[in-house]
Parts: structure tokens; sequence; C-alpha cells
């Protein structure tokens, strides 16, 4: 069993050593009930945990059940503190760290408006075809695209755009989900 | 309870039911514009008595004390905007220390919220942090269902406090009352039976320790009466020395032959540097709070540690465990305990007998040693007497927050659970003449004593006044040395003894407040007169305002200061004569 002793923070000890920062990505299934998403930002903005992303929906209307996919980045210490926080809230019914049980897979909604004429529009609709992203809407001197992908693919997607005549960009931020036949392990 | 099923009836009369309905006999509250109807219900009935507060905080503290000294659910009632605010304080207060509690507040009609209303504010948004849940009742069909779950969920796990908004209109709207059998909240059903391979651990582990440690804290009161008696059987059939938090005291007896007294910044000597050089520490219901831990890379460096808690994010969120054991205590215990005598186990005697003598050297230092003084009470010599004339009876302890505090708690010697009310979390002075209100609400019979500071107990002082309305005799010892002590003593530690703003200047004479309240008032400053006055007090009938003027200067010893480890304790009588000379002169000048 270990018994490492680590350093945290107290009132009365400044955490100097140093501890690696990782990302994990969360799913939570909660309650559909007004104040849920009310409670589990204020835990992150509280206790001072990072959110790159957080999105939710309700998933199953009968049961009144949403799933949120929070993105969030901390040492180990403090990832397993945020997962506890918010598995004994009242209204969260299970809480999956996919980024530990591993093999998940992570996608993103972007849609991007590219103005531009002549050349730049000819090469913005030709790399979102690369892409494969769709042409939602066309002006003669504007398009806006649809992607959907891994947050890195989009942000590729977006970084190419810039000189291209990139406007503006909406993104849904991350939904994820496990591999194979198996549902959510709490 | 009586079966309600399809029963029509308001929103108010809903309270009033499922108040009843839950074995409710107090609630403390404060009348308002948007509680009214609810008002009105409670002037049509005789199951439930309410307690008019002087201010909604009074109201949430005694809901506190109330359970804390009951093991039941405390239950408060304020209007909105103001009424909900000013309960955000003893909420907070509830949050930390797990004391279970469902707050009712009224809010304006469902139609004006948002709109910026005469006493409107958000009641869910402002309580979400400082509640374990909340809700707000849009539908009067959704009250007795809200109410019920409002009181599993502050009763179940690990307890805390909770808030139910029920907008006027609601009030007034007539629904379908249910029952609250068999209403649970189903995303919400903590686990309270360890798991068998923990308990395993934790056995085998305790077995083969040479210098074990039980760490006890309010976990174990939270838990049950059922908890002590199991916590002190496994101490008893182990023979293991055993300490506590503020919050735990009473859960094993101070009386007890393993009794190291309570640990932490002011814990004792042997306490501490037990949990310093403790190779297995058992924490039953504690939380590794900073005023326990002090410096961590510091903290028990050489123990392996066992940590039952129903919390799981306690585990592993301050201090790292060897063996986290997610359960009630009272299931953990009563699992080792079985575990324990069916492997027959038994520790090595020879080390725990040199472990003990190490403990007893340590307790020779006598680390609550004062100097005494025959012209001045000495602070620590009040509690002393006090628990000396009171032991024997069936007494009730509150504090507020501060020197007083600690001094309750190294001089007074609980030897039961649910005897000692202090707010430990959150430090909130003004806490236990209103926590002492409610206790004794709870116990009309018994002595209710809140040990009191001269600065926290002008925080609430206006409930002594709720007190006298209701015939509750409740006894305020103040330890009066005309100083926020705590905050004086930090400034003389740490601050050049420059006692910015410490000082108690414009104090009330004591006596008259009590006596212009319709209560009694004594005032000691004598140590010879000191036992005839605490008799007198005793034996009032009425509320009772002691104003017992003790040295002023004196400092909380011992002390762990901050960013220090357990086995650097500032002890006494490292304090110089000069500074012992200097309180008691200057106490000498206030006397005159």
């Amino acid at each position: 069993m270990k018994t490492h002793q680590t350093a945290t923070g107290s009132a009365y000890f400044i955490d100097s050593v140093k501890q690696e920062i990782n990302t994990h990505t969360l799913a939570v299934v909660a309650e559909n009930q007004p104040g849920v998403l009310a409670r589990i930002i204020g835990l992150f903005a509280g206790r001072g945990y990072n959110i790159d992303s957080l999105t939710v929906s309700e998933t199953e209307h009968e049961k009144h059940v949403s799933r949120f996919t929070i993105v969030t980045s901390g040492t180990e210490k403090v990832v397993a503190q945020i997962k506890a926080q918010l598995d004994r809230m009242v209204l969260v019914h299970s809480v999956a760290d996919l980024t530990l049980q591993g093999n998940f897979m992570a996608r993103e909604l972007a849609m991007v408006k590219v103005s531009g004429e002549g050349d730049k529009r000819v090469e913005a609709l030709r790399l979102a075809d690369a892409f494969r992203a769709r042409v939602i809407d066309a002006s003669t001197e504007s398009f806006v695209f649809e992607l959907t992908g891994k947050p890195d693919k989009i942000d590729q997607f977006i970084s190419l755009m810039v000189p291209l005549g990139l406007v503006e960009v909406a993104r849904t931020g991350v939904a994820a989900i496990s591999r194979g036949p198996e549902g959510m392990k709490g | 309870m009586a079966t309600a099923e399809n029963e029509m009836m308001t929103g108010a009369e809903m309270v009033l039911r499922a108040l009843a309905d839950h074995g409710v006999k107090h609630v403390f509250g404060y009348p308002g514009g948007a509680v009214l109807p609810i008002y009105d219900e409670f002037f049509q009935q005789e199951k439930v008595k309410h307690i008019l507060v002087r201010h909604e905080q009074g109201a949430t503290h005694m809901a506190e004390g109330y359970a804390r000294s009951t093991g039941k659910c405390g239950v408060a009632l304020a209007t909105s905007g103001p009424g909900a605010t000013n309960c955000v304080t003893g909420l907070t207060d509830a949050m930390l220390d797990s004391i279970p509690m469902v707050l009712i507040t009224g809010q304006v009609p469902t139609h004006l919220i948002g709109s910026d209303a005469f006493q409107e504010c958000d009641t869910v948004g402002i309580t979400r942090p400082c509640t374990k849940q909340n809700w707000l009742v849009k539908d009067v069909n959704d009250l007795a269902r809200i109410l019920h779950e409002a009181f599993y969920v502050a009763m179940t796990g690990r307890p805390g406090p909770v808030v139910v908004d029920i907008p006027k209109d609601v009030q007034f709207a007539t629904g379908k009352y249910i029952g609250p059998e068999g209403i649970i909240v189903k995303s919400y059903q903590p686990k309270t039976q360890p798991e068998e391979s923990a308990i395993a651990a934790a056995v085998a582990l305790i077995a083969g320790a040479k210098k074990p440690l039980f760490y006890t804290g309010g976990g174990v009161i939270n838990s049950g009466d059922k908890a002590s008696a199991l916590l002190r059987e496994f101490v008893h059939i182990t023979g293991i020395p055993i300490t506590s938090t503020l919050m735990g005291l009473g859960a094993y007896p101070a009386s007890g032959p393993e009794w190291l007294g309570m640990l932490g910044m002011h814990g004792t000597y042997e306490a501490n540097m037990a949990m310093h050089d403790c190779d297995v520490m058992i924490n039953v219901g504690a939380r590794f709070d900073d005023r326990i831990t002090g410096r961590l890379d510091a903290f028990a460096p050489n123990s392996k540690k066992i940590h039952i808690d129903i919390d799981p994010s306690s585990i592993n969120k301050v201090v790292r465990v060897a063996v986290p054991v997610i359960a009630d205590v009272a299931a953990a215990l009563e699992a080792m305990i079985a575990l324990w005598k069916q492997n027959k186990n038994k520790l090595d005697q020879d080390a725990l007998n040199t472990w003990k003598k190490q403990i007893a050297e340590w307790k020779s230092v006598d680390c609550l040693k004062y100097r005494r003084n025959k012209d001045v009470i000495m602070p620590q010599y009040a509690i002393e007497r006090l628990y000396a004339l009171t032991k024997d009876m069936d007494t009730y302890i509150t504090t507020e927050v501060g020197q007083h505090q600690m001094w309750a708690a190294q001089f007074y010697r609980f030897e039961k659970p649910n005897r000692w009310m202090t707010s430990g979390g959150l430090g909130t002075m003004g806490y236990g003449l209103p926590a002492a209100v409610g206790v004794q609400a709870a116990h009309p019979k018994s002595l209710v004593i809140d040990i009191a500071g001269d600065a926290s107990v002008q925080m609430t002082m206006q409930e002594f006044s709720t007190a006298i309305q209701y015939k509750l005799p409740i006894k305020i010892f103040i330890l009066n040395n005309q100083y926020m002590g705590m905050v004086r003593q930090w400034q003389q530690l740490l601050h050049g003894n420059r006692m910015s703003e410490s000082y108690s200047e414009a104090l009330p004479d004591f006596v008259k407040l009590a006596e212009a309240y319709g209560g009694v008032g004594f005032r000691c400053d004598k140590p010879d007169e000191l036992d005839g006055m605490i008799k007198q007090m005793i034996d009032s009938p009425h509320p009772v305002l002691f104003d017992c003027r003790v040295a002023n200067l004196a400092n909380c010893f011992p002390m762990i200061p901050s960013g220090k480890a357990h086995n650097e304790m500032l002890l006494g009588e490292n304090v110089t004569d000069e500074q012992v000379g200097t309180a008691i002169d200057a106490k000498g000048k206030q006397l005159v």
C-alpha cells in the first residue's frame, strides 16, 4: 500500500513541490433539475479548479437525466478531489474519469465563418473539403463551415482559416464517450 | 405516521404537516411578509412549537445546538431577502461542522421572482455553496416531496444543512400532500457499510502496530451513541491510546484510562507528541483539519494511516492515507471489532507498554499547568471550578470562539457525546449563546452553560431576550478579559504585541444588561468568591449572564505556532514571568 506522504496546500505550508498537471475528461450523469449546472460550476469556481471545457444536455428525458462532459486539468490529487467532490453532490448519479479508464472518444462541433474573395475563397473551400467540413451557409463573399472532430483537429482548421479571412467561430465544447459495448462506469 | 395519500391542503399547511410527520418539536424562526401564511398555520396548531428569535442568525445556531445535542435534525424558518441572508453564517457553520439542519425560507411570489421585488433575493443562489442541497419550490404539488427530501438529505450520509425556498403564492396554493414514507433521493444514497477488504487491511495494520493511536473526530458524534459505545469498546479491548479533535470531545470519556486530551493547535503536549511519533494512526471520523495537522510535511511522518470517513471526498484530501475505510463510523467500528475478536488479535504488549511509558513521560510535562493567583481569577481556574461544580449534574456546554473556547476544551472534561456544542470549522463568534438556547429548548431540565468571551457574546447577545421569553434558563459564563483574547494573543505572538483594535473598549455592564433583559446578572472578580457565585448561578431558575472577570493578558497554551510541527509545541512555561507579571498588573489596574 502506498504510504508516501504528499505535501499539499495548507494554511501553514505553501506547497513548493511541483507536480505534474494533466488534462482529464470526466463524464458526469446528474438529475436534470434546476441548479445542478450552477452547483457544478460553483464547485469549480469556489474551490479553484480549472474548467477547460464543459458541455451539458439532457440525455434521457424520461429519467430526467443530464450528462455533463467536463474537461479539466490538475495534479493527480486535485483531479481525484474534483471527482470525489462531484460524486458526493446530492443530484449527481455517477462520475467517470474517461481519461483514466482510457479508450474513449472526444468530439466537438464548430461553426467557422470565413470571408474572402478570389484565391483565398477557393483555398478555404479546398481546405474545408480536406477536413470534411460542410458548407452550411454561403454568400458571394463568405462561407460558414460546419466541422466535427477532435478538439485539436478543430484548432488546426481554425488556424488555417486565419489567413484566409476568419471572421468568427462558435464551438460546442467537448462531448465524450467510451468505446466498446459497455455503458458508463461510475 | 399517518398516511396522507391524496390529502389536499395549502402549501403552508403542508409545511406544518411535514414538520409534524418528521417528529419536529421545535422550530426557531422569525416572521416576515413572505412567510406569513406559514406563521398563520403555526397559530392554528400545537404539535410544533415555534421559538421566536431576535435575529435569523440566532435561529440557525439554535437549530445547530438543538441538532448537536439531540442527534436530530434542527429546523429554522426565515422570511425572504434579509431573513434568508441573515442565515448564511449559520448555514456555513453547519456545513463545515456537518450539522443536520433544514432551513425553510419564504420567497416573493413566483410571478415576481427576478423582478427585484421588495425583500427579494436569490436565496438558492446565495445559499448554494453553503448547503448540501437547496430547492426553490415552484409548484405546490412538489412541496411535500421536496420537504421530505430535504430531511432525508440533511440526515443522510455526512449530515449538513439544506434550504427549501417557498414562494408566497406556493404557500397559499392548494395541492396534494404525500407522506414521508419511502421518500429518498435516488441519486444520493451514500455508502455506509465498509468494504470487507478495507476492514481486513485496517485490522491487520493495527494488529502489527507498536505505537498505535486513535485520532477521533466529530464523525463519531454524528454517527450516534452506538458509535461512541463501539469506540469505547475498541479502545478497551486493544488498549490503544486515544486523542480527539475539538468536535469529537465526549465520544470517549475524559476519565477513560487511554485518554490523552484534545490534540491540535491548542491540544495537549502528550496528544500532539503521540500523533507525531505514532506508527499507526487510526482516524475515526475526523478530517485532518489544518488546526490538527500543523505543518503537513512534518505531520506524523513515520505513521501509516487508517481513515474512517463517510464522505469519500475527505479521503486523501489533505493527508494521504494507507487504508481508507468509506463507511459510517459505527458500521466500520463494528466490523473492525468483530474481525479483531474473530482473529483473536492482540497487540505486541511489550511494544505497547514502551509506547505508554513514553506517553506517560510526555504527560508528566503537565502541559496545562498555569500560574495560579490568589488575587486574580485565572481563566483556566474559572473553567476548572465550573467543571468541578457541574460535573455531577446533567450538563451541556456550548462555547463561542476564541481563547475561552480552547480553555473550555482543555479544562472541561466530557464524559458523554452530544454534551459539547462548539463552532469548530467556521469558528463563528456568537455561536454559543443561541446554541445554548437551542440546547435548552431540547433539554428543558438540564443545565446548559455557554462558556463565552466578552467579545463573542456581544455578537448574538440579543438572543438572551429569546431565552427570557421562553423561560429557558441558560447560563452565560463570560470569561471577561476585556480583549478579543485570541486576536490579542496572536498579535502578541506575531505582531510585536501591537494590539490593533483587539481591546474591548466600552464593554457593557453585563450585570445591568442581564437585568435590563429581565434575567439575572452576576459579577465575580475574586478567586475565593468564585465557587459561591457559580453555585448561585447554577441554582438560579432564570437565564443568567455571569461576568467572570479574569486575568486580562493570559495566553492560551500549549500552542503549536503557525507553520510548526506537533513536536514543536510552545508550552505555557516558556512564557516569561515578565509577561505573566504584566498580565496581573494590568488586571489589577482594571479591577480597581
